[in-house]
């Protein structure tokens, strides 16, 4: 068994050494430099651009701006294309922009022989625009008389839907119901991945061909074709390894500008390669969402009814659009199911930097409203926040109508049991009770739900190929990219496990290269290791029979008497070993009697999903008058099925704490009220949280086996961003008794926030 | 690729002065941990820059023979930390300037770049302030000496003549004998962060550390450069150490202080963090001194 071993990852010592080869170090040195004119204002139109001594600059090949791009708006965000025009994605890009919807919007774009020329030629851009009013708050766009965003969006709603069950304004009626309510804001937050978004371009036999970092190979191969309107086998993306994505290269970022480009200039090779302040703001960003919930409790602890508004700002282009802030609304009615709830998400275009998809896609955001509001409601009535969840959370056996996801196992109480041990929780709930000096210490939880993959609102298939080589080893390719989370090696062991080969003779292409890679969509919706599996294991299946009908012909066995242990061919009745997958491999190619190159490829389309829950503990020390939280530890527990790999498993979880502390605590993308302009688009101002700022990582799992996967697996990709946050929030208010109604919970929020409560 | 016109190194002191001369526009470049930054945005793009980067005369830690502690410019922070006569002398200089940025910076930043920025921030500014150091510049007339509190003027803007570079930053004996202090950086994070506000005291008690014969506090980030608190020195200074005169001290650098609104921090909270980290600050230092409250 190698699936459920801590295998080295297979990239581990090229990765380590640097000979792993990025976008950028693969981008030959002659490639012509494209720099992008963002806009400086947030909202208006362009009336005229002056080029004139931008093209002067020595170095500079040409400036194109707005007035240049083709008038075909596409659609950017990472989902598989749908057949159904009702379910497309909103088309509302264009490569270049005369009306400008956000402060960092693509107005021009300088192509030079250099960096240095291309910096000063954008900087002698003169741009002229025609100003309009703008807006950056979510609930100001939706007023009638605020600024219009988008031309076919009236309003500014981009998306608007409902979950109505019972009868809610009825059950409020019940009398001696208590009524908690509460807002909830989360922060307009980014990515931060190591390797900025670099893509280059070039044509080749009438074709583009573009080398990416993005997650979505396939996918982006579509949107070029849509956005330049040429067919799509004209389009052929690369993609090597990347240095992280977390969901903002869930997105056509700037491929289809730099394709264009490369054509525009007669197929040279043209290379855009981000800042990390224009990965700030002209990439996308996470929906801030802000989310009012009412819930009415019964004297006894029980809901009568709930109610949740939830307001997510999209920024100015539709990206992922509503289905983030729809998969967290979602969310609530499941995790605590009760008879009567209205909910309503809106998704609203703003003069703000484009949400996209990021690393729990809603879920962080609905968790701290939700759980922060949770743990509001066992203050309001006295109850113990694990009881109250205990008692109210969705139970095993629930299944949800829609997706009909199954809660399989009694999930939530397992993971709560674990993270109660692994925290020390209740003895430490104890010793912090009465606290009343400067410096306060506090216990705080969170849970979370999460389901895996996209199906059944979207399609959902993987594809696999293998080849075996004259050693019995195998090349095996999937369309599932390798990020970072280390898929190449769980993929190995699957497949290793699937064909009874060690796992060092299964050799993954880690590169996708959409003219040879088998389709598929890509790396996003923790889905990989969950849909990978299925093709892995079907195309080992038929490679495994391949080479099992070419060993009865060399052993005269029946194939029913065969199988391949350990990369040999074993009679079963026995347990001889008969030949070495090698050996058979050899005569197989070369063979002057029957020679066959042995392979397989299949798809395999899969409609089911899975739940993926799990749970955060945090304890923190608040020093009041310092207005500050150190977080002394996090807990994170996970049922993500069983473990493929548990090494790379801990080191996912790990990654996604991080992002839940500094999402908890200190990050937060800000802009001028006064002009829309990000202020902090950079690593010094923007507060990601350091190795400075985190305690030791704890992880727990309980390894539910997932019964619709072959091998008992799903989602951990996403999950373990999810309930950092609210933990730590909640961990703040029994330090203080301070229920801070957003995040991240700054010290300039605890000063106002400790002033108004009266502790400064 | 950065946007550089031309540089020229100079391999001496007597060099850089005459490079100065020659190229009036040219900026100097140290560890280039500032300059290389303004100019990757485009600040600097396209100047002319003088490199005094290989004047190794200009680093290491010594005493003097009257006891002045001499900082070569081109010092390291991470040098400064470990040297054992700061460590000896004045642990706090080389305290604060551990807390610049993350290791790498700390190699290749010089406290000669760190206080000819001018900028407000800085980690050891408020610490040079607050020990009464002297900066030694070098020009075509010779040495300079003046009192660090004169050599800022204003925010980015410190007295360097065309003519001149700094040399050394100078601590006298008198400045730091018998003295200990703390200084305290309060920022969003625990690391490769800006001082929301710094500050930096330093105490001397008397023989029975009843009574405090002298108490100096300078803070960064309270104005718009780095800055001392004269009234609340006076209030504390001959004072018999207590819980009292510590908070009338904290609450006393308001009269002093001159912090502003931004988005980064508002007024109000700055000044609550600089009262509490002026208590907090001396307290240390008390005990440091051997003292208690």
């Amino acid at each position: 068994m190698v699936v459920g071993k801590s295998v080295t990852r297979v990239d581990a010592y090229d990765k380590a050494t640097g000979r792993a080869k990025y976008t950028d170090d693969l981008c030959d040195k002659s490639a012509l430099v494209a720099r992008i004119k963002h806009s400086e204002i947030a909202h208006g139109f362009v009336k005229s651009v002056d080029t004139a001594a931008a093209e002067a600059i020595p170095g500079v090949v040409k400036v194109f701006t707005c007035f240049d791009v083709p008038n075909v708006p596409f659609p950017t965000a990472g989902h598989p294309w749908s057949t159904d025009p009702h379910h497309q994605d909103v088309a509302d890009r264009l490569l270049l922009n005369r009306h400008v919807r956000y402060y960092g919007d693509d107005v021009c774009v300088v192509v030079a022989e250099n960096e240095v020329a291309a910096a000063q030629a954008e900087r002698a851009i003169r741009v002229e625009y025609e100003e309009l009013p703008f807006v950056l708050d979510v609930q100001e766009a939706m007023k009638p008389d605020a600024p219009q965003i988008q031309e076919n969006f009236p309003g500014n709603i981009l998306g608007h839907t409902s979950v109505r069950k019972g009868d809610y304004e009825k059950a409020i009626q019940e009398p001696g119901l208590i009524k908690v309510e509460g807002w909830y804001d989360t922060p307009t937050v980014q990515h931060c991945h190591i390797e900025n978004h670099v893509c280059y371009a070039q044509m080749e036999a009438g074709r583009v061909i573009v080398t990416s970092s993005t997650q979505i190979p396939h996918i982006v191969r579509r949107v070029v074709g849509q956005a330049l309107g040429i067919p799509w086998g004209k389009v052929r993306v690369i993609k090597p390894y990347i240095g992280g994505g977390f969901g903002n290269k869930q997105d056509a970022l700037y491929e289809p500008l730099c394709a264009w480009l490369s054509y525009m200039l007669g197929g040279r090779l043209v290379k855009i390669d981000c800042s990390r302040e224009e990965t700030f703001v002209s990439n996308r960003v996470r929906h801030a969402i802000r989310s009012h919930i009412i819930s009415w409790v019964r004297p006894d602890g029980t809901f009568a009814a709930r109610k949740l508004e939830c307001f997510s700002n999209q920024g100015a282009y539709a990206s992922h659009g509503h289905g983030v802030n729809a998969k967290g609304m979602n969310a609530f009615p499941q995790l605590y199911p009760c008879d009567n709830v209205e909910c309503d998400s809106y998704t609203v275009y703003t003069n703000r930097p484009s949400a996209g998809a990021m690393r729990g896609y809603g879920i962080p955001q609905a968790m701290f409203a939700g759980e922060a509001h949770i743990d509001d409601v066992c203050k309001a009535i006295g109850a113990d926040p694990i009881d109250f969840r205990r008692s109210h959370v969705m139970p095993q056996g629930y299944v949800d109508g829609f997706s009909k996801n199954e809660n399989y196992y009694d999930t939530f109480n397992q993971v709560m049991d674990k993270g109660l041990i692994l925290s020390d929780f209740r003895r430490k709930q104890k010793e912090y009770a009465n606290q009343t000096g400067p410096v306060r210490r506090g216990v705080g939880m969170a849970l979370f739900w999460y389901n895996t993959a996209v199906w059944p609102i979207s399609l959902e298939s993987s594809s696999c190929r293998m080849v075996l080589n004259q050693d019995g080893s195998i090349q095996m390719q999937t369309g599932e990219t390798e990020i970072g989370q280390g898929c190449d090696t769980a993929f190995a062991q699957m497949a290793a496990e699937a064909l009874g080969i060690p796992v060092e003779d299964v050799h993954p292409v880690s590169t996708q290269d959409t003219d040879v890679t088998p389709f598929g969509t890509g790396a996003y919706a923790s889905r990989q290791t969950y849909i990978g599996g299925f093709a892995i294991k079907q195309t080992a299946t038929l490679l495994k029979e391949r080479i099992l009908r070419y060993a009865k012909e060399l052993t005269r066995q029946d194939v029913s008497l065969l199988d391949i242990r350990d990369g040999k061919i074993v009679r079963t009745s026995d347990g001889r070993e008969l030949m070495t997958l090698g050996e058979l491999a050899t005569e197989a190619l070369y063979s002057l009697e029957h020679s066959e190159h042995l392979t397989a490829e299949s798809t395999y389309q899969i409609k089911n999903n899975a739940y993926s829950f799990g749970c955060s503990f945090a304890e923190v020390e608040v020093d009041i008058p310092l207005c500050k939280v150190k977080l002394l530890n996090l807990v994170n527990v996970h049922d993500c099925g069983t473990l493929i790999n548990p090494q790379l498993a801990e080191a996912q979880v790990h990654g996604g704490m991080s992002m839940a502390i500094g999402y908890g605590l200190s990050e937060e993308l800000k802009f001028d009220a006064k002009t829309g302009k990000p202020l902090n688009n950079n690593l010094l101002d923007y507060k990601l949280s350091t190795f400075m700022d985190h305690p030791d990582l704890t992880v727990g799992f309980v390894e539910n086996a997932e019964p619709t996967s072959p091998y008992g697996t799903k989602a951990l990709g996403e999950p373990p961003a999810c309930s950092g946050a609210p933990a730590i929030r909640n961990a703040i208010l029994n330090a203080t008794g301070v229920a801070v109604d957003r995040a991240p919970v700054t010290p300039h929020i605890l000063f106002d926030r400790f002033t108004e409560a009266g502790l400064l | 690729m950065y946007d550089i016109k031309a540089l020229y190194e100079a391999q001496s002191v007597g060099e850089a002065v005459s490079l100065r001369l020659e190229h009036p526009d040219a900026h100097i470049i140290a560890g280039g941990s500032d300059v290389l930054i303004k100019m990757r945005e485009g600040k600097l793009a396209g100047c002319e820059l003088i490199s005094i980067y290989g004047i190794d005369a200009l680093r290491g830690v010594a005493l003097e023979d009257d006891g002045t502690i001499r900082i070569g410019s081109l010092t390291s922070f991470s040098h400064i930390t470990k040297s054992p006569i700061i460590q000896e002398h004045i642990n706090v200089l080389g305290e604060a300037v551990d807390q610049v940025g993350g290791p790498q910076i700390r190699n290749i930043g010089t406290i000669g770049g760190n206080t000819c920025n001018g900028v407000t921030s800085a980690d050891s500014a408020s610490t040079l302030l607050a020990w009464d150091a002297i900066v030694e510049l070098t020009g075509k007339e010779g040495v300079r000496r003046l009192p660090i509190r004169d050599f800022y003027i204003k925010a980015g803007v410190v007295d360097l003549h065309p003519d001149e570079i700094q040399t050394a930053i100078l601590i006298p004996k008198e400045a730091y004998a018998g003295y200990q202090g703390h200084y305290i950086k309060y920022a969003m994070r625990n690391a490769m962060d800006i001082a929301t506000t710094g500050c930096s005291v330093n105490v001397k008690l008397s023989a029975d550390k009843k009574t405090m014969e002298d108490v100096r506090i300078a803070y960064g980030v309270a104005g718009p450069v780095p800055m001392r608190c004269p009234t609340a020195e006076a209030l504390a200074k001959g004072k018999a150490v207590s819980a009292e005169v510590v908070e009338a001290f904290g609450q006393a650098v308001l009269e002093d202080i001159n912090p502003r609104d931004s988005w980064r921090a508002s007024k109000a909270f700055r000044q609550h963090i600089a009262v509490e980290l002026a208590k907090r600050a001396l307290q240390k230092s008390i005990e440091l001194a051997g003292g208690a409250l």
